[in-house]
């Protein structure tokens, strides 16, 4: 039976319409942490979007200048508190370039191991909640979750934190790798294909997840190179850059593996970059573990107490799964730094939000920010 | 990416414009560029559009605070000691006023190559905190010189939206300086607990049992 496309409801052609601003945060959901949009809608459609920071500022930098270098270590870790592995690896290379530390092999390898295995786990749960935004409560986000935890009990066992981990020091890492732990990596790492075949299956032709994401929230490659944008969501407007081939930083020129790029820069790409890079990931980490050296774990010229680096300045970036994680410190000869910045990838990323979104419904919002992968600890800092 | 060779074509290309070089004894020896604020919009277009360079990409922007300073150094000055003319050390000091500065951290993700650090510095840390704002080169300056300007207070002209990012708009002081001193009454509120600190220093005064 066909209905008529005529309104049921009478609309008299002198009703007006009028914007309404809605101020979506702190507290909601999609926001994954203390955040605001301030929207202003047309409808259902964005015509202006606001994002205001700051709900989470606890000057992090100040903190540190007031801390000796070491100290600022296991605060790093609350930085981006999904991924406080790589945090310490960015904070521990500008480090070492400030006062020209040299780091043993074994400690490489096991840098890489552990930053590659927090870049798994942090892509698994932004695919989860990702969908989580679309509105498929629970299932995909539990299926990540379940195989995040696999990767952070390697991590416990090494470290003793599932999370703040506080693993690495000026010209190495804190502690060797415990009894059995490496085989129990292997299989963990040899077991993640499995999820992201599941995964894949599950969704790779879900027709709501197109319809979702696809078309949704483009980022022109032109736009993105002049914002800053870093990591995952560069690379799938199609540019080419990612600072583990650019900078070869520690030793992943010994590494085959490739970079995905994605076409369109929409939410779908996003996506799919985060699904590919894991592949790739699954790659370095197979490489990384069974090539693992023997040998020390720390610079034996290493001072740890009265640590004071000569005057100067350094930057050291590395790829931290948001993308570029930065710190510039500033070296007076004294035992804290003179300046202490961190280059948050989360907060750089947000710079084109308004410009992604305009145009798109309200319900887009939540998505394009939830592909962002934001975490508040570092964008407020 | 030498400094130096970045450093003579600009000045060859920008008419009127010098450029200092700022050496950095650190081993990785990044070294930096400090421009004037007059010709920094010029070196940056320069810098982002040349076709040798092609740094498209900003990656860090960031401030730093510098404090009037003394720096004092010894020489050797000769004095009559006693009748005989011999070499005394002598400590001379020197006042160094004090500035904010821009740095900006620089690559190219065309040429995949970097990093060309800028500077830029203010005149004094009072009144004349302003330096031209680069968001029109690199749109990444955009958040990132609103949180200068939060935090140390630098005035970016030509900013298209120059409020506070991190600190609440109400705020009046810059954090990262070097000479902030946070408030003891933080965000003060009366509570009922202070009602009642109050009748006991008052029960107190009037000779009550503690």
């Amino acid at each position: 039976m066909a209905y008529p496309s005529v309104s049921l409801t009478p609309q008299p052609e002198h009703v007006g319409t009028q914007l309404l601003e809605v101020s979506m945060g702190p507290q909601h959901p999609s926001t994954h942490g203390v955040f605001r949009m301030d929207v202003v809608l047309d409808g259902e459609s964005v015509v202006k979007l606001k994002p205001v920071f700051g709900y989470l500022h606890r000057n992090h930098e100040k903190i540190a200048e007031q801390e000796t270098y070491l100290g600022s270590m296991p605060y790093t870790d609350r930085l981006d508190y999904l991924c406080s592995l790589t945090n310490n690896w960015g904070y521990a290379l500008a480090v070492e370039k400030l006062a020209g530390i040299e780091v043993p092999e074994r400690a490489e390898y096991l840098r890489v191991i552990v930053g590659e295995m927090t870049r798994l786990q942090n892509h698994a749960l932004l695919v989860g909640f990702l969908m989580q935004d679309m509105g498929s409560s629970g299932t995909p986000l539990m299926y990540a979750f379940r195989e995040r935890e696999k990767l952070l009990d390697l991590f416990e066992a090494l470290t003793g934190a599932r999370m703040m981990c506080n693993y690495m020091r000026f010209g190495g890492c804190r502690v060797d790798l415990p009894a059995g732990w490496l085989e129990h990596a292997k299989k963990v790492v040899d077991d993640f294909p499995r999820f992201l075949d599941e995964y894949e299956a599950l969704l790779a032709g879900n027709e709501i997840l197109m319809a979702r994401t696809q078309g949704v929230g483009v980022l022109s490659p032109e736009l993105a190179v002049s914002a800053g944008i870093t990591g995952p969501m560069l690379r799938a407007s199609g540019v080419n850059y990612d600072i583990r081939k650019v900078d070869k930083y520690g030793i992943y020129d010994r590494f085959a593996f490739r970079v995905p790029l994605g076409d369109h820069g929409d939410v779908y790409d996003r996506y799919m970059i985060r699904l590919l890079e894991m592949r790739e990931t699954v790659k370095i980490l197979q490489q990384a573990l069974r090539d693992l050296p023997e040998g020390p774990i720390m610079d034996p010229k290493t001072k740890v107490r009265n640590f004071r680096p000569k005057p100067g300045e350094a930057y050291g970036r590395i790829e931290s799964p948001k993308g570029e994680l930065g710190f510039y410190l500033v070296s007076d000869g004294s035992p804290t730094p003179y300046r202490y910045r961190v280059r948050p990838p989360s907060l750089v990323n947000l710079t084109v939000l308004e410009e992604m979104c305009l145009g798109h419904n309200v319900a887009d919002v939540v998505v394009i920010l939830g592909s962002v992968d934001i975490v508040l600890g570092e964008v407020d800092r | 990416m030498n400094p130096e060779t970045i450093k003579s074509e600009l000045e060859a290309n920008i008419p009127g414009c010098v450029l200092q070089l700022v050496t950095n004894a650190s081993p990785c020896a990044q070294h930096s560029l400090l421009m004037d604020a007059e010709h920094a919009i010029a070196v940056a277009t320069y810098l982002r559009d040349a076709a040798g360079l092609r740094m498209d990409f900003c990656s860090n922007v960031t401030g730093i605070d510098w404090p009037q300073r003394e720096v004092s150094e010894k020489i050797k000055v000769k004095k009559l000691v006693d009748g005989v003319e011999t070499e005394v050390d002598e400590v001379k000091k020197t006042v160094v006023p004090g500035y904010l500065e821009a740095v900006y951290h620089l690559y190219s993700m065309e040429l995949k190559h970097g990093p060309v650090i800028l500077r830029m510095r203010t005149q004094d840390r009072d009144a004349g905190v302003h330096l031209p704002s680069l968001m029109h080169v690199w749109r990444s300056a955009d958040l990132q010189e609103r949180e200068i300007f939060d935090l140390y207070g630098i005035i970016f002209d030509g900013h298209h939206d120059l409020r506070r990012l991190l600190m609440w708009e109400n705020f009046v002081d810059h954090p990262m300086r070097r000479d902030y001193v946070d408030p003891d009454d933080y965000e003060y509120e009366p509570t009922a607990h202070d009602e009642v600190l109050r009748r006991a220093q008052q029960h107190r005064a009037e000779g009550g049992r503690q």
